[in-house]
């Protein structure tokens, strides 16, 4: 299919999303509008769907339709080490100031296939401090939650996962941390041996613990403005007096009315600090 | 529809710091249209490039953060890592989705998302690289009645990526960088 009008293509989606709410319950009013027609646009293209109305029989009609609908349209992305300043910073920064309570509680907001979150464990376990932390670990989406549980990822990337390491101040040997196999790499259980992983929707859930850090890096950049407003009064519940917030690089607090209460730890790596 | 008359948004890859810079270096600061200039970049690297066009240009240079405004007069720079995409309500959408032509910030993307929101009001120029990043976005702008211009293979660093679009969109204009400058010139 080849959108021919753009306006009626736009209209077409909003009917469907409204549907998809009724029907599914997945609420897309708070997602930012060029991605989503963008990806909707990429779907119909792949799955050679003839027009919109095929598209809207088979999401409404169908739901194992609807679930591969849905992969496709969310973005699950993500790779290890991204911004090895970030990681870096992580190091530098923020753990050696978590590394003065006795049980520290992480939440790793939208971890999709979680390779932020091995990246974090393989921090934590060099910095002497897995062993008393506690990962929150959830996405909205069951199905990549099942993947990062499994910690299994592709081998290709690994050149520029083991830089990342690296740059970002890693200790040892990377691949200390994984077994290489079929073209995959599985990355060693006792990581995430305390790790919870569990769905929670930002647009919709309320807090459910304190935290002494979140982390929720390129999640947010799918949000609308009153999206993000939400999720950021959410992690402001749902952090400790001088807890810690990560971002990601180009997103931003200073738009949102929490954005007082927070500092900057490290601005080009978007590490806020909350006031006491 | 929207506030600008005219939106620039321009690609390059190989080639294309020198040829940007060449361009943007004619334009004074009262320039009026916004800029968008996506180029391939080194990912998880740290670099100086908004300095360099501050240093370089009359203008002002910003690289994109969430949400931020489509400003006249304002060189937009693609952030490492990112795709950019527009929004009807001129702000930028940053997507960390797949990678598009082995790219990303990918010139495809953001040349059909401002094509989407800008329609004919979009100026597509696409200068030197080493792949084929930007022919499709330019054939794209082409078929919603924007304007199509690109550097002259001749002249360009590297002309894989100027052949491909030229090839793509046989109806799109051909220019050195100094015709590019006469004519963004011309319009303001």
């Amino acid at each position: 299919m080849k959108v021919e009008d753009e306006a009626q293509f736009e209209h077409d989606v909003e009917e469907l999303m409204e549907q998809v709410h009724l029907q599914y319950g997945y609420d897309f009013r708070g997602y930012s509008r060029a991605s989503l027609y963008r990806r909707i646009k990429r779907f119909v293209g792949n799955t050679g769907i003839e027009n919109m109305q095929e598209l809207r029989q088979s999401v409404l009609g169908n739901s194992f339709f609807f679930e591969g609908f849905l992969q496709e349209i969310t973005v699950n992305v993500t790779e290890m080490f991204r911004d090895p300043s970030f990681f870096l910073s992580l190091r530098q920064n923020v753990l050696p100031i978590l590394s003065t309570y006795p049980f520290i509680k992480i939440w790793d907001a939208g971890c999709s296939t979680g390779e932020e979150l091995f990246s974090l464990a393989i921090l934590l376990q060099e910095e002497g401090l897995l062993e008393r932390t506690k990962i929150y670990a959830t996405d909205v989406n069951q199905k990549v939650l099942r993947q990062a549980k499994e910690g299994i990822f592709p081998a290709t990337n690994i050149a520029a996962y083991t830089a990342g390491y690296y740059a970002s101040g890693g200790k040892k040997e990377f691949s200390e941390y994984y077994v290489s196999n079929y073209g995959s790499l599985k990355f060693k259980s006792y990581l995430i041996k305390n790790v919870v992983f569990y769905p929670h929707n930002l647009a919709t859930d309320a807090s459910f613990n304190e935290f002494h850090l979140i982390l929720c890096r390129n999640v947010l950049i799918y949000f609308t403005h009153a999206l993000q407003e939400r999720v950021f009064k959410l992690f402001d519940e749902s952090m400790v007096d001088l807890g810690y917030l990560a971002l990601g690089k180009k997103e931003t607090l200073s738009l949102s009315v929490i954005n007082a209460r927070y500092q900057l730890t490290d601005k080009s790596n978007r590490i806020y600090r909350k006031a006491s | 529809m929207s506030a600008y008359d005219k939106v620039l948004v321009m690609g390059g890859s190989w080639g294309g710091i020198q040829a940007s810079i060449q361009v943007l270096q004619a334009l004074p600061s009262g320039f009026k249209l916004p800029v968008v200039l996506v180029l391939h970049r080194l990912r998880n690297t740290e670099s100086d490039l908004q300095r360099i066009y501050e240093k370089k240009t009359k203008l002002q240079v910003q690289e994109i953060e969430e949400k931020e405004l489509l400003r006249p007069g304002c060189v937009h720079l693609a952030p490492a890592n990112y795709h950019v995409l527009l929004e009807r309500d001129n702000t930028f959408s940053l997507d960390v989705s797949d990678l598009e032509n082995y790219s990303r910030p990918s010139i495809d993307v953001t040349f059909m998302s401002a094509a989407d929101i800008f329609g004919k009001q979009v100026i597509g120029v696409l200068l030197s690289g080493a792949s084929k990043d930007g022919s499709a976005g330019l054939k794209y702008i082409y078929d919603k009645g924007g304007q199509t211009i690109v550097q002259d293979p001749a002249e360009a660093e590297i002309s894989t990526m100027p052949e491909s679009a030229i090839k793509l969109v046989p109806g799109c204009s051909v220019m050195s960088l100094g015709r590019i400058q006469e004519y963004l010139l011309s319009i303001t």
